[in-house]
């Protein structure tokens, strides 16, 4: 034998995988560990959440909204109400505002706990960096169970407002958390931010450059690690979230590691952001009562907010009905996903696996 | 070579416990016929060395205390749900294993698969005959042991390769073909750092590597920090550990080669990792940090105390870095070796050479000249591992680690010299 001839072969990375966060499958083909071509299999976990929608009222819709992204229910009940409120022509009182700023932006440190401790999971730190996240992302559950009952999927987001005011002692508790996160930030810094083999494993894999990135549509740290500032809080400001102070990180080459670096920032700038929002915790009403049958003008709306993984928009259509005649989420993941192909064809299945964590999935949302 | 200080051969003199193995085979010799105490005695080495002290630290340092240690570094308490502190979860653990059923994938090659657990657990096994607890208490100290225990070391490569090859699974493939990738290469860096350790102390044998030590009152991590260093790092390259565990790569391939393994077949395997990595350790203090000796205050102490301790302190390193460090890629993993520690093994090897040469043909192997040796290889090693990471365009100071920060939203921002150039 004179050349030792090689022949790509198909590898499947899941359905059952442990690093695929979920029921979704890369179909990927490899030439030895290099990977020549991607194709992404999703829907193993489709439950015709925009078709099913249709048939419920506008408040009924509220817990779907929590089973779509389920590790970021507050932005998404968020999204929803807010889409709703511009269809039926809703004012919410400032406290209510307040609350659902306070909400959102822990449910964004919850969010990327998860993201950044499952991403380090991925690059082989075992386990220590997820855990930590844990830690810290335990006590907001704690906070989310002390105001609306859940900790998961909260449903507490209202048409008008949120379900309940803030119980007692919520501010003090809250003020508790956030103390913790900074130091957790500095650790996960200390740990990885200087780990030569992080950023070994992470540095100049699945670049994705600002081109590409707009052209697919990209939001949320994907958009930003790619260098372009662009956020829905700053852009298209909702909640009165142009009262408040914060930045936007960006990156430098749109690689994992910048992914993982704004996301760590972002949650910096969250603390922030809750810190402002319990200092001028306004009084009042913390909801404007709407009538249970909600019947909005004909019409559509769409609503965005900033979540934890990019730009989180409903569309709704009403017909005068009690439920909307359609139903439509722009799910940032399955959008973000998009780009996995351009990313990791050409690097090593651990490279795929790499990338794969950086854009932070939640299949829930993908396939809805 | 200095003598222990107390010699005596009392059965009930614990400082050394191959009195007390004697002396049971002095009575099994006059009590039994003809040769049978010949074939006793490696059974009682067995039973001395791997039943009454691997097997359960094994159990209790490798299963209990690994998670117990990593969980404390994962901030949660680790096993502590079967009985008080979690002492019985090695039992749970082993009791499950064995009463689950060992599936066997339809076009699995059978034989090969069977047969690579238990193939594992032979070298983790015989490893153990040449390791030095004590001045005497060694099961079989034969002259070129550091020779012996690397060949037998490398034998689970082949073993690891086998069952991830039986499988028929492409994750297991991968496993396996990584593991003879690394295996071969990191095998090269590793006897050239310990061909430094035996230039030095001119033996093959680790008893006598270990009496060297003793002799200069000086441990080789001292003298060889270079050397200890490349040794860890390829030791833990074949024994499979983080940061270099790419043939196991939980997140990546699922386990590797073992992920059609179940059972106790997949049991095997766990343990006698943990088996090879108590070995490895053994074989590290031994070398490194002075095995059994401890500036002769192994005369009033049990040697052996000295060098489980050691052992244990080692094996806490393995733990360490698992707890720590995330994972290489293959790649650079391949690259690390052959561009980073096999030059600096070379290196090394060639300062400990003329090292010897000026001390025996110049000093006339004066013992305090050893500490010289000692201060100037600890700065060797620290000019040659930085100049040679540079040389091959290593720059720490060139890498933006953190992002930029924007007030307002709007388009792509370019990266600009002043706000630092990504790597």
């Amino acid at each position: 034998m004179s050349t030792i001839q090689g022949e790509p072969f198909i590898i499947n990375i899941g359905p059952q995988h442990p690093s695929t966060h979920g029921v979704f499958r890369i179909k990927a083909t490899v030439d030895g560990e290099r990977v020549i071509d991607a194709e992404m299999v999703m829907g193993y976990l489709h439950r015709s959440m925009e078709k099913l929608a249709e048939e419920r009222t506008y408040t009924q819709n509220i817990p779907f909204t929590d089973r779509t992204d389920y590790l970021s229910s507050m932005s998404n009940n968020l999204g929803y109400v807010l889409a709703v409120e511009k269809l039926a022509g809703i004012d919410v009182p400032d406290r209510g505002q307040a609350i659902r700023v306070i909400m959102a932006e822990f449910q964004r440190l919850a969010s990327h706990c998860m993201a950044v401790g499952a991403f380090t999971n991925d690059t082989g730190a075992w386990q220590t960096p997820i855990m930590w996240c844990f830690r810290e992302r335990e006590k907001v559950l704690d906070l989310f169970e002390m105001t609306s009952g859940a900790r998961l999927t909260c449903n507490y987001m209202r048409i008008g407002g949120v379900a309940f005011d803030l119980p007692k002692g919520f501010e003090e508790a809250a003020r508790k958390t956030l103390a913790g996160f900074p130091q957790l930030i500095d650790e996960l810094d200390a740990m990885l931010s200087g780990n030569e083999i992080f950023l070994a494993r992470t540095k100049g894999v699945g670049v994705l450059t600002p081109e590409m990135a707009t052209n697919a549509s990209l939001t949320g740290p994907m958009l930003r690690g790619s260098g372009i500032a662009w956020d829905i809080r700053k852009a298209d400001p909702y909640c009165g979230y142009e009262q408040y102070d914060f930045q936007i990180p960006i990156g430098y080459n749109g690689d994992s590691y910048d992914r993982f670096s704004v996301r760590l920032e972002e949650m910096r700038q969250s603390v922030k952001i809750i810190q402002q929002a319990l200092d001028r915790l306004p009084g009042g009403p913390h909801s404007t009562q709407v009538p249970l049958a909600l019947r909005p003008p004909k019409g559509e709306a769409y609503a965005r907010v900033e979540g934890p993984r990019g730009e989180l928009g409903y569309y709704l259509v009403s017909d005068e009905g009690p439920s909307p005649f359609r139903f439509h989420i722009r799910p940032p993941s399955f959008i973000n996903l998009s780009a996995l192909k351009e990313m990791t064809v050409g690097g090593t299945v651990a490279d795929a696996i790499v990338v794969l964590g950086s854009i932070d999935i939640v299949v829930g949302e993908i396939d809805r | 070579m200095k003598q222990p200080f107390l010699v005596s051969d009392k059965w009930y003199d614990i400082r050394d416990l191959s009195n007390l193995s004697n002396e049971i085979l002095h009575q099994v010799d006059r009590a039994l016929p003809g040769e049978a105490a010949y074939i006793l005695s490696p059974l009682l080495g067995f039973v001395f060395v791997f039943l009454l002290f691997v097997l359960p630290t094994q159990l209790y340092l490798g299963v209990l205390g690994e998670r117990k240690i990593i969980g404390r570094m994962q901030s949660r308490y680790g096993p502590n749900r079967t009985g008080k502190f979690g002492v019985l979860q090695p039992i749970a653990d082993a009791a499950k294993l064995l009463t689950k059923e060992a599936l066997t994938p339809r076009y699995a090659d059978k034989t090969i698969m069977y047969l690579a657990p238990v193939l594992f657990v032979m070298p983790a096994v015989m490893v153990w005959a040449v390791i030095p607890f004590g001045p005497e208490m060694i099961i079989a100290d034969i002259p070129n042991s550091l020779v012996y225990y690397l060949a037998v070391s490398s034998v689970p490569t082949l073993v690891i390769f086998m069952g991830g090859w039986s499988h028929n699974n492409k994750y297991s493939l991968f496993g396996a073909i990584r593991i003879v990738a690394m295996g071969v290469s990191y095998e090269v860096p590793l006897v050239m750092a310990l061909l430094g350790v035996v230039v030095m102390t001119g033996s093959l044998s680790l008893n006598g590597i270990v009496f060297w030590q003793d002799a200069f009152d000086i441990w080789l991590v001292a003298l060889q920090p270079l050397a200890f260093a490349i040794f860890f790092i390829c030791v833990s390259a074949e024994l499979n550990r983080t940061p270099v565990d790419i043939a196991e790569a939980e997140s990546e391939l699922g386990s590797g080669y073992l992920t059609e393994y179940s059972g106790m077949k997949w049991g095997l395997f766990y343990g006698m990792d943990i088996a090879y990595a108590l070995a490895a350790s053994a074989l590290g203090a031994t070398i490194f940090f002075g095995g059994w000796s401890f500036f002769g205050l192994q005369d009033w102490v049990p040697s052996w105390l000295f060098f489980i301790g050691k052992l244990y302190a080692f094996y806490f390193l393995f733990i360490w870095t698992r707890g720590t460090l995330p994972r290489l890629r293959i790649d650079q993993l391949m690259a690390f070796c052959w561009k980073y520690l096999f030059p600096l093994a070379l290196f090394n090897l060639f300062i400990v050479a003329t090292e010897r040469v000026i001390w025996t043909d110049g000093l006339d192997g004066e013992k305090g000249f050893v500490y010289i040796f000692a201060a100037a290889n600890i700065l060797a090693t620290i000019v040659l591992v930085v100049t040679w990471a540079r040389f091959l365009g290593y720059r720490p100071e060139n890498q933006t680690t953190k992002p930029r920060l924007v007030n307002e939203a709007g388009g792509y921002v370019p990266v600009t010299p002043a706000s630092g150039e990504g790597r």
